[in-house]
């Protein structure tokens, strides 16, 4: 198998604070790999240094088989931030358009959109099922809406990973179950490999094939049944840091 | 009025320059709008209103700069403020829009000092103040088109990546674009543009062409493309209706120009709300 994102002993640190420590894992061609981990446990850190946002400090990053500040096909990686992060709700500009603005970096400087590229656009829509939203303007849409335009968005180029950092996050309850069919079809129809970082490993956890637990190290990584076994016992020790945060606040409240 | 423009020269080169105007300003206010970046435009304005003060003072001083045009001192300094702006975004990096009232008031307080060391200035300044039709030169109007055509083309050209970075910047980031410099072309050329737009409205209104027209497109607009396409015809409307009207009745261009863009907005703002109720 292929591997298409291996990370080598990979440590970073803000300042003085170690956010990850001597990180290795390696993700295959195929995989549908949720990270979990408490608030502040290096996730999205690790995303950002997978995706080349953050410099590398310590360890090695491979993309496809290439050492990542030499990696040049940023086209074959898809990528749907937290959305409430990232994007100004009021922003006139169509769903067709955000789409087509995931081709970007694809076409190159100094080209233009031609007809094949509007059929993508469409096909990408219609593989989130939000086609028929393609004139309305992104603001007007759901918090789920929304998401599922921005992974149409990273499809269109159409990549063969796709990062995802928290996507539920502002998506309400009902559709948090319909949005992980989609990826995992997305995964099993189209083999993308998916990589993402999610609160809810309760609803996710029949549909990704790997998980991997951080918090500052990788605490474990293996496929999923293993992790459903290992997890009645070992998630307390794992979360010790957050309880331990939430006796703090208790004492507090009773000052 | 068309008499007058096809016998003075001063007319053409107005309403030519104010055409000119009339689309660059709204262009790249969509952009910048978008971006909340609104005030950057005030900023350099001020700034540009520094590099006239120079230039003013240096052509009482020293001989061989008399019957420079103040608009290319103001240019430089213009472009001096946004970069200078691009490095403190980067210095203040989680109080971004600081960067703004630093570049604003330094502007300000640089531009009060060549104005005293000249010990005042004549009605020039107050021209370039609230913007003087009359002022515009024939050079002006050549260098403002070139300005404009530089725009233009850039905009058609970096159009995919100012709309991804505009959007969403990390995004954009991420998937290997190279913002930094797309972004420093950007703020170039709106540096530019804010020193050509002040002959026709002045310092103190040319940040109303870039945000009003764009302000009143994005109430009603569907999607970007129609925004920029909006903007520049609110844009245009207003600063040839304001210079017509500027002319007939005798008002200040300047001035005339703003208050039709306001108009214009607020027919937006109702226009909106009367769609939402048929909706």
């Amino acid at each position: 198998m292929q591997s298409i994102i291996d990370i080598k002993q990979l440590s970073y640190r803000y300042e003085k604070d170690v956010v990850l420590e001597n990180i290795n894992l390696s993700v295959e061609k195929g995989a549908f790999l949720a990270i979990v981990g408490p608030n502040g446990s290096g996730k999205s850190t690790l995303l950002k240094l997978v995706l080349g946002l953050l410099k590398l400090q310590k360890g090695e990053i491979y993309l496809f088989g290439q050492e990542i500040n030499k990696f040049k096909n940023w086209d074959k990686i898809g990528y749907v931030s937290q959305k409430a992060n990232s994007f100004n709700t009021g922003f006139p500009a169509t769903v067709y358009e955000v789409v087509a603005s995931g081709l970007t970096k694809k076409l190159g400087l100094l080209s233009f959109f031609k007809k094949e590229h509007s059929e993508k656009v469409l096909a990408s829509l219609d593989a989130v099922g939000m086609k028929k939203f393609k004139d309305r303007n992104i603001g007007e849409l759901s918090g789920g809406q929304q998401q599922r335009v921005f992974i149409a968005r990273a499809l269109v180029s159409e990549p063969e990973l796709l990062i995802l950092d928290e996507p539920t996050v502002g998506v309400d309850a009902e559709n948090i179950k319909a949005f992980y069919e989609m990826l995992d079809v997305l995964n099993k129809n189209k083999a993308i490999t998916l990589v993402m970082v999610t609160h809810d490993i309760g609803t996710v956890s029949d549909k990704v094939s790997h998980v991997a637990c951080l918090n500052k190290h990788l605490h474990f990584h293996g496929l999923t049944n293993e992790f459903e076994q290992m997890r009645m016992e070992d998630l307390s020790s794992f979360y010790g840091h957050d309880v331990q945060m939430l006796t703090h606040h208790h004492e507090h409240g009773g000052m | 009025m068309i008499q007058g423009i096809l016998h003075y020269e001063f007319l053409q080169n107005a309403f030519l320059t104010g055409m000119l105007i009339g689309i660059l300003a709204p262009l790249l206010g969509v952009f910048i709008v978008v971006r909340r970046l609104s005030l950057i435009a005030d900023a350099l304005s001020h700034v540009t209103l520094a590099g006239i003060a120079a230039s003013l003072l240096l052509e009482r001083y020293v001989a061989a700069l008399t019957g420079l045009n103040p608009l290319y001192m103001g240019m430089v300094f213009s472009v001096g403020g946004a970069l200078f702006i691009e490095k403190l975004r980067g210095v203040y990096k989680h109080y971004q829009e600081l960067a703004i009232p630093i570049i604003l008031s330094g502007g300000i307080g640089l531009g009060v000092i060549f104005i005293s060391l000249a010990k005042g200035f004549n009605t020039d300044l107050f021209s370039y103040l609230f913007g003087s039709v009359s002022a515009v030169s024939r050079t002006d109007l050549w260098v403002i088109l070139v300005i404009s055509i530089a725009v233009v083309l850039a905009v058609v050209l970096l159009y995919k990546e100012l709309f991804l970075l505009s959007f969403d910047e990390e995004y954009a980031k991420a998937s290997g674009i190279a913002a930094k410099s797309i972004h420093f072309i950007f703020i170039i050329l709106v540096a530019l543009v804010i020193a050509a737009s002040m002959r026709i409205v002045g310092i103190l209104l040319v940040s109303s062409l870039m945000t009003l027209p764009v302000a009143a497109s994005i109430r009603i607009a569907k999607g970007f493309r129609q925004a920029i396409v909006l903007s520049v015809i609110f844009g245009e409307a207003s600063v040839l209706g304001g210079l017509s009207l500027a002319y007939y009745v005798d008002l200040a261009p300047g001035g005339t120009i703003v208050m039709l863009s306001v108009l214009i907005l607020i027919l937006a703002i109702f226009y909106k709300k009367i769609l939402v109720n048929k909706a």
